[in-house]
């Protein structure tokens, strides 16, 4: 069983609202923000060992927020978004990267950005050879190497 | 048939025996491979320990649509974050640089950006020409077939004739110049500062059994294609078809000696974690500059109260990391981005030491070309440059894919307060004392790192980068693992001599990056593996008197 159900349900409010105000959804590049729901079953299918330090980033979230973070009005919980991102330390930092690994590999998200679905293996990438003759103005500075007694 | 001292060990502590080995030698990495290789010619029989097991490349990170997330978790360079079985925990809290490794057969080369610079001959005088630290007890000559030889067995591509580095034949070609590569090196030309693509252990052709590079990109976390050199396919194939035996999963808990000051052997937890005696005539450490010291306290006796092979005081002290001074910004022209190795050139342009600069000795730079669309976001967001909220996007697709990075490698002379120790209370899972570091950047490194990343920043701007951040140090920077156990004549200011005997313990010898005495300002596995081959070269031709 994965830990990360062993988030409560107000708890997968709390990531759902913060994630959303990481990223919102936009209809300019045509994504949705990091709230969608395919995008936060991702965070909890593979929260994994993060589970512990997300928990932890909930907690203060909770505490700042004092009630569930959607409850509240858009001034104070931009507000305590702010308090979180500033004072909530491995905790805060380990739930935001936790929210921007899922949500960059998703495939609208890739597909928005120009970036195919696909792992690097085993395709790979085509890198273009370059002007070599770039080099040209170094070979002709030459120089020499320290010598050594 | 009198019972040797490492049997009678062996029975008075209860537990299981081997057979005694010729050689025995402790890790599999990017030293440990390099000795087995050279030494299997003489037919001895010889055993390798390696406390983790071989890879799987079908399940190396870039394998998988999750590939920059592993970066974060069971793939992290640091084994305090990885917590595999394999790994053991390094308590160094007291570092503003963390230790970085890996533990498998191939060891540190499993997961490392394949860099591959070589230290300059000067490198090897710094008391004589700068007089500061010390001078090697051996030159950069003595090095040079060595060199050579570990080149074509990692299997090196680069383009040869660098003014400013020393000669090397690199059996494959450079990698492209790419996008990140052609604008560096023009901003590179207007400031009149040297470049050169840089010798790496990256095939740009099929060499030796390995595919060429495709440009996963996501290399430092290990190659599912193979392209990147690392000990696993390249050395220990060899080594293993020329008879030398190596056993996984096996952690040694220390080292044996007896009353005449020789080893014995070593005692090691197998892979079912049964405490075993393994015999052997030489024990040979490959541990890294960590590992080794930690070995080396970690083996105490009434004849080696402080730990072996310390009677100098020494071992685990002068710990050098090389700090580096990172910084990055962002160009509107794309560039590699995660599509090409990370690294792709270097500067040899502040090496050398110019004491109008402030500082004495200098730094190499290794240019990187870019990052993917996860770790992009991750740092851009920690750095405070890639707001929350409605501006998200816009200021990601500004970011994303158009990141060039400047990286000094700063020279980070011996201190002897720099020092890896026995943390009284961590432990790994067998129970064996982990290490302890405590650790400082010196005046001396501070000035050499605002300098590099001044001229880091005009590099940038003349490329025409903005959102220009800095790392420096790069916290989870501390992959070189150097000087725990320098190399020296002076017994009582060394720890090995001059072919890496311990001065204490006529048959254990130290083939790691622990023996380095300075540290150069470049990635030292190059050096380490020509020195491994070195040290194998001269027991070789001292095998009917090598314990004189």
């Amino acid at each position: 069983m994965s830990e990360s159900l062993q988030l409560t349900r107000t708890q997968r409010d709390d990531l759902r609202t913060i994630a959303g105000m990481i990223v919102p959804a936009s209809d300019e590049y045509k994504v949705p923000g990091a709230d969608d729901p395919a995008i936060q079953a991702d965070m909890l299918t593979t929260l994994g060992r993060d589970t512990k330090l997300v928990t932890a980033a909930l907690d203060v979230l909770a505490r700042l927020a004092g009630q569930p973070l959607a409850e509240l009005d858009a001034t104070k919980r931009d507000a305590v978004a702010q308090e979180f991102r500033k004072y909530g330390g491995a905790a805060a930092a380990t739930l935001v990267r936790v929210v921007l690994q899922c949500y960059y590999r998703d495939d609208r998200v890739l597909t928005s950005l120009g970036l195919e679905l696909r792992a690097p293996f085993p395709k790979g990438h085509v890198l273009p050879d370059g002007d070599w003759s770039l080099l040209d103005p170094v070979k002709a500075r030459s120089g020499t190497l320290r010598r050594a007694p | 048939m009198a019972e040797s001292p490492g049997k009678r060990r062996g029975r008075e502590e209860g537990v299981s025996m081997k057979d005694p080995v010729d050689v025995l030698i402790i890790g599999a990495g990017a030293s440990g491979a390099a000795v087995a290789w050279s030494l299997a010619e003489t037919k001895m029989h010889i055993l390798c320990l390696e406390q983790g097991g071989w890879m799987n490349p079908a399940e190396y990170p870039s394998t998988g649509r999750d590939w920059e997330a592993k970066f974060y978790g069971e793939w992290s360079s640091s084994p305090n974050v990885r917590g595999r079985p394999e790994d053991y925990p390094i308590n160094d809290d007291n570092s503003p640089i963390k230790v970085v490794n890996y533990n498998a057969v191939g060891g540190s080369t499993v997961m490392y950006t394949a860099h591959w610079p070589r230290l300059h001959p000067s490198d090897f005088k710094v008391k004589t020409l700068d007089g500061v630290a010390d001078d090697w007890p051996i030159d950069y000559d003595a090095l040079t077939p060595f060199y050579e030889e570990n080149d074509r067995m990692m299997g090196t591509s680069g383009l040869s004739g660098d003014p400013l580095s020393p000669l090397t034949h690199p059996p494959m070609p450079q990698q492209p110049l790419g996008l990140s590569g052609a604008i560096i090196g023009k901003a590179m030309n207007k400031l009149g500062w040297h470049w050169w693509p840089s010798d790496t252990t990256v095939a740009t052709m099929d060499y030796e059994g390995r595919a060429r590079c495709i440009n996963l990109g996501h290399c430092t976390p290990a190659c599912a294609q193979g392209a990147k050199s690392s000990t696993d396919i390249t050395y220990w194939p060899h080594a293993v078809r020329a008879g030398v035996e190596l056993r996984t999963h096996c952690r040694v808990r220390e080292i044996t000696a007896d009353e005449n000051g020789m080893a014995t052997g070593v005692v090691y937890f197998d892979k079912d974690g049964v405490e075993q005696f393994q015999p052997a005539h030489v024990v040979i450490i490959a541990c890294n500059g960590v590992g080794t010291p930690r070995l080396l306290l970690n083996s105490k006796s009434d004849r080696f109260p402080n730990g072996l092979a310390n009677s100098s005081g020494l071992v685990g002290k002068n710990l050098m990391f090389h700090p580096y001074a990172q910084i990055y910004g962002y160009v509107k022209e794309p560039t590699d981005s995660n599509r090409a190795p990370p690294t792709c050139l270097w500067s040899k342009e502040w090496y050398d030491t110019d004491l109008s600069r402030g500082f004495t000795r200098g730094y190499g730079v290794q240019f990187v070309r870019g990052a993917g669309p996860v770790f992009e976001a991750v740092v851009s967001e920690q750095k405070g440059i890639l707001p929350w909220g409605a501006d998200h996007h816009r200021v990601f697709r500004k970011l994303n894919g158009h990141r060039l990075g400047f990286s000094a490698i700063c020279e980070d002379l011996p201190e002897e307060h720099n020092q890896v120790t026995l943390d009284p209370v961590l432990k790994d899972s067998h129970g064996i004392p982990a290490p302890k570091i405590d650790y400082t950047i010196s005046e001396n490194s501070r000035k050499m790192m605002d300098h590099a990343l001044a001229r880091g920043r005009e590099v940038l701007e003349m490329a025409g980068a903005t959102d220009i951040c800095i790392n420096s140090p790069i916290p989870w920077g501390g992959w070189h693992l150097l000087g725990t156990a320098r190399m020296g004549t002076d017994p009582k200011k060394s720890v090995v001599n001059e072919w890496g005997r311990t001065h204490d313990v006529k048959n254990l010898f130290i083939v790691d990056g622990s023996i380095f005495v300075t540290s150069g300002g470049v990635n030292p596995t190059s050096t380490i593996q020509a020195l491994a081959l070195y040290i194998a070269d001269q027991m070789k031709q001292r095998l009917a008197n090598l314990f004189d």
